[in-house]
């Protein structure tokens, strides 16, 4: 390490007392990489201030570099769950209304769901956090890091666009109650709308508003005089759509209501980002590849439900053949710790490459998600977001060992596992404490009335 | 009876009919709060007032003198977030989602005017714009009553004031200090109002409020909040600019909602978790409002005490440290999470008063004075001082409500709120011998002590 360096490095540490991880440089050395981008090799990955720093077969070796040994263990990016619902506090959905786009998943992100670490322990590095499809115009939402241990601010994914969930199909129109009634014994208000008919009405409606309130504001904007429109966070949400500033993730299943979406938004002059499941994709994947809309789809689960009656498992393959930008995601805490497996099928189902497997957990996504110059591949220059196995990842029988976000290991299995009888001592210890407190112990009258 | 009587002629001003002119406490400890201890002096209240107080203070000839000798004079207590005063009223407490604790809650039918939020019931709210769960506009002040029995049992535990709110929908209104009086007239009992807008967000479950009305998820709450103090600020530059020149401009809408958000001084927002803490504290910061937090629950963790002291916003602390569940399966223990929070729970004012935030108790539904003297002996017994204690319930509180000019301590021209005790109030067996409110004196029940202890139920107080 030159002087210079030295003296910026000691700088850079200084500065993040706070997070005296961020300034660590790390070797990753002599494993397969797997940059998705460029290739697969044996060599190694130099991390340094959170970014990838080079990449090879050799690499750079700075003194002080702390070298993480990976000999017959495989390096990923980290993966990418393009459709999630963890990390949300009080409820997913905001079901009340059928245009709910003046709430925003930012305003509730909860860091301290055990779900983030459990996602980090299979591989998962960024999450598209989106609200639930009860609507037919749901929330606002945000791409987000699995920086476990950090505030909800420190979560977020800087500079990403945020998005807004759309819904189509049975949910939005509450399949099996559109009257609303009673369920449990509790009596349910019924919502409009209650066919896929009144779904389409309902976005048709709602950018008929936002159209009149940004010319409004157009209006103003241009003359700068007078009092100001009222600002309304439902319209506000649907005007920055309007103007691209924020990508549409709509939830679907079935080939009719896709293209009816993809009209809407040719009417109104915006793009549909991504297709969220998308199971019948694969019927109008031109049509979806016109349009340039991403699709985040699902392995091979089907029939679930009526409208996922069609599904194959070909889809996500078929789609990407015809040209269709494609991801695979979970939507599911649990096989969120999975993915590998699941961009796995790609390959038995459609035949894809094992990288063009890969690309669908995590390049694919990243472009889905407009975050691809910053993730979702191992090049020079990149976040420092990695994944380590110790077998080829796409393998059920792949074991995450170390993930790092920005170059900060933030999950290691060998630290997680032998850190266990600890915790489970502490624990037991606080419950006998509580018990033993709670025990008479001879002031039972002061007990009385309590 | 011949004190009172010369009282009566002395004094025309009907509302001091009950009191002396003067009440001179002589030879007493004096703790002020505000300055040191004076171990030995006097203090003086007339017409409602502290007239003097201080080693060397002459007691005045018509004022009824107490001896003082081995009595102890605090200023009264304050209860910084509570229904006292109001009927039947549900005590107010953050909106809790784990840990409470075994112990029931009293609730009553409420007697307070009828929200919106039951109005409303029949009709879901579609949005904010039908401002769900809203009576920003009600003022407590207009509802106080004396007859609210919990005020005399508050008494005996040495709580001589009250901010007494309104608790019920989300923006439930305008709260009020209030003296802790029998008084004939209830507007007698308002020391300032309004104080605060008090602000409830009851969590949504899984399923968000599918077809309850709007807000139905905690999103939902936070995007109402936001959109009506975004309405408010448009809603009063409509105003303005109609009320400087109205010709030729369309008349704007008179809208109660925002009126009173209008109106309310400062707001007052739940947060227990540590998550929860930084949520609001930056909701605040973006809604541009002073704020106050309730709850506080996990202000024990270190990191939760410095983002309140970093947005240097003051914390009321329920009084209620959390329990377990006296009906929980012993064979499914509480997550590691809950047991760290019950265990050290009774560290946050400590932890509060090291990292220097402004923090305050509140009672949480708590009225008998031993349930109150027991949570603040957890509190001293987790590294709170007495006099740091004795300051989170009383000048604390009264600064933070910005009524600190005329409560909260012991100083000439405070309001004459005192606590007149034999032994350390904090101490089990502690007797209140009296109570100044305003100046009038209450005697407590034979068996009374502050904050509990002795005799305030029946238990003999084991030490």
């Amino acid at each position: 390490m030159t002087p210079f360096v030295g003296a910026f490095f000691s700088l850079v540490s200084a500065l993040l007392a706070a997070a005296p991880l961020c300034a660590q440089t790390y070797i990753i050395r002599n494993a397969t990489v797997m940059t998705v981008s460029k290739g697969t090799f044996k060599g190694s990955i130099l991390v340094k201030d959170g970014k990838i720093a080079e990449v090879g077969e050799k690499v750079m070796e700075p003194a002080g570099a702390k070298i993480i040994d990976a000999s017959n263990q495989y390096v990923i990016p980290g993966i990418i769950d393009c459709h999630s619902h963890i990390a949300i506090d009080g409820g997913v959905n905001e079901g009340s209304i059928s245009v709910s786009s003046m709430v925003d998943i930012k305003d509730v992100l909860n860091p301290e769901d055990i779900a983030i670490y459990r996602a980090l322990a299979g591989g998962v590095t960024t999450a598209n956090i989106l609200h639930g499809s009860a609507n037919s115009i749901g929330g606002k939402t945000l791409p987000i890091k699995m920086r476990w241990g950090k505030s909800a601010e420190g979560l977020i994914f800087e500079g990403a666009t945020p998005g807004i969930k759309f819904a189509l199909g049975e949910n939005p129109k509450r399949a099996g109650n559109p009257t609303g009634r009673a369920i449990n014994g509790q009596a349910q208000q019924g919502r409009y709308p209650a066919t896929r008919m009144g779904v389409e009405d309902v976005i048709r409606e709602a950018f008929n508003d936002a159209k009149v309130y940004k010319a409004e504001w157009d209006a103003y904007d241009a003359k700068q005089t007078g009092i100001p429109p009222r600002k309304d966070l439902k319209l506000e949400a649907l005007k920055e759509v309007l103007e691209g500033k924020r990508y549409v993730h709509s939830h679907c299943y079935r080939a009719d209501e896709i293209l009816m979406l993809l009209r809407i938004a040719d009417d109104y002059g915006f793009k549909i980002r991504t297709l969220q499941h998308v199971l019948e994709g694969y019927k109008v994947a031109k049509e979806i590849a016109a349009h340039g809309a991403g699709a985040s789809t699902f392995s091979d689960w089907w029939s679930f439900k009526v409208e996922a009656f069609d599904a194959i498992p070909y889809n996500a393959a078929i789609m990407q053949k015809k040209g269709v930008l494609v991801s695979l995601n979970s939507d599911d805490a649990e096989l969120m710790r999975h993915l590998n497996s699941e961009a796995g099928k790609a390959v038995k189902y459609g035949g894809l490459s094992e990288t063009e497997a890969l690309a669908m957990i995590t390049l694919n996504p990243a472009k889905q998600l407009g975050i691809e110059t910053r993730v979702g591949s191992i090049e020079v220059g990149k976040d420092a977001d990695l994944v380590i196995y110790d077998k080829f990842p796409l393998s059920g029988y792949a074991k995450v060992q170390k993930v790092l976000i920005d170059g900060t290991v933030y999950f290691d299995r060998d630290n997680e596992v032998s850190a266990r009888p600890a915790k489970q001592a502490q624990k037991q210890k606080l419950i006998d404490k509580e018990k033993q407190q709670r025990a008479p112990q001879g002031a039972a009258t002061r007990r009385v009335g309590q | 009876m011949k004190n009172l009587v010369t009282a009566l002629f002395l004094c025309c001003a009907l509302a001091l009919a009950q009191s002396h002119p003067a009440v001179a406490i002589h030879n007493a400890k004096i703790v002020t709060v505000s300055g040191s201890v004076i171990n030995k002096g006097t203090v003086v209240v007339r017409h409602g007032l502290i007239e003097a107080v201080g080693e060397n203070v002459a007691v005045p000839s018509d004022a009824m003198l107490v001896e003082g000798e081995g009595l102890t004079v605090y200023p009264g207590l304050i209860d910084a977030l509570s229904t006292w005063g109001q009927p039947g009223a549900a005590p107010a407490a953050a909106a809790t989602t784990a840990g409470r604790g075994g112990r029931g809650t009293t609730t009553a039918t409420p007697t307070t005017t009828p929200t919106a939020a039951t109005q409303a019931a029949a009709i879901p709210a579609r949005g904010p714009e039908d401002r769900p769960q809203t009576t920003s506009w009600v003022k407590i002040a207009d509802e106080v009553n004396s007859t609210d029995r919990r005020i005399e049992t508050a008494r005996g535990a040495g709580f001589t004031t009250a901010v007494t709110f309104p608790t019920r929908g989300i923006f439930a209104g305008q709260g009020a200090v209030i003296d802790l009086l029998t008084a004939e007239k209830p507007g007698e009992m308002i020391v300032a109002s309004p104080v605060g807008q008090y602000i409830s967000i009851a969590r949504g479950g899984g399923g968000g409020g599918m077809g309850g009305g709007f807000p139905g998820s905690l999103m939902g709450y936070i995007a109402y909040l936001r959109q009506i103090y975004l309405d408010a600020e448009h809603y009063k530059l409509v105003k303005d600019t109609y009320a400087k020149n109205p010709v030729g401009m369309t008349r704007p809408e008179y809208d109660r909602a925002l009126e009173g958000v209008l109106d309310s001084p400062r707001i007052l927002l739940p947060a227990n978790r540590l998550v929860e803490i930084d949520r609001m504290l930056h909701l605040a910061a973006d809604l541009k409002q002073p704020v106050i937090i309730y709850g506080g629950r996990e202000t024990f963790r270190p990191e939760a005490a410095a983002l309140l002291k970093q947005f240097n916003t003051p914390v009321l602390l329920s009084m209620r440290w959390p329990e377990a569940s006296r009906d929980a399966d012993p064979d499914e223990p509480d997550s590691m999470r809950t047991l760290d929070t019950r265990d050290r729970a009774a560290l946050a004012p400590a932890v509060l008063q090291q990292a220097g935030v402004k923090f305050a108790f509140y009672s949480d539904g708590l009225d008998q004075a031993r349930d109150l003297q027991r949570a603040v002996k957890k509190a001293l017994d987790n590294g709170l001082s007495r006099e740091d204690a004795l300051r989170a319930l009383t000048l604390s509180p009264a600064e933070i409500y910005g009524v600190a000019n005329r409560l909260g301590s012991i100083e000439p021209g405070k309001i004459g709120n005192l606590v007149v005790t034999r032994g350390d109030i904090f101490d089990d067996r502690t007797k209140v011998e009296m109570i100044l409110v305003d100046g009038r004196k209450y005697v407590p029940a034979p068996d009374a002590s502050p904050m509990g202890g002795r005799g305030a139920a029946s238990d003999p107080g084991v030490k």
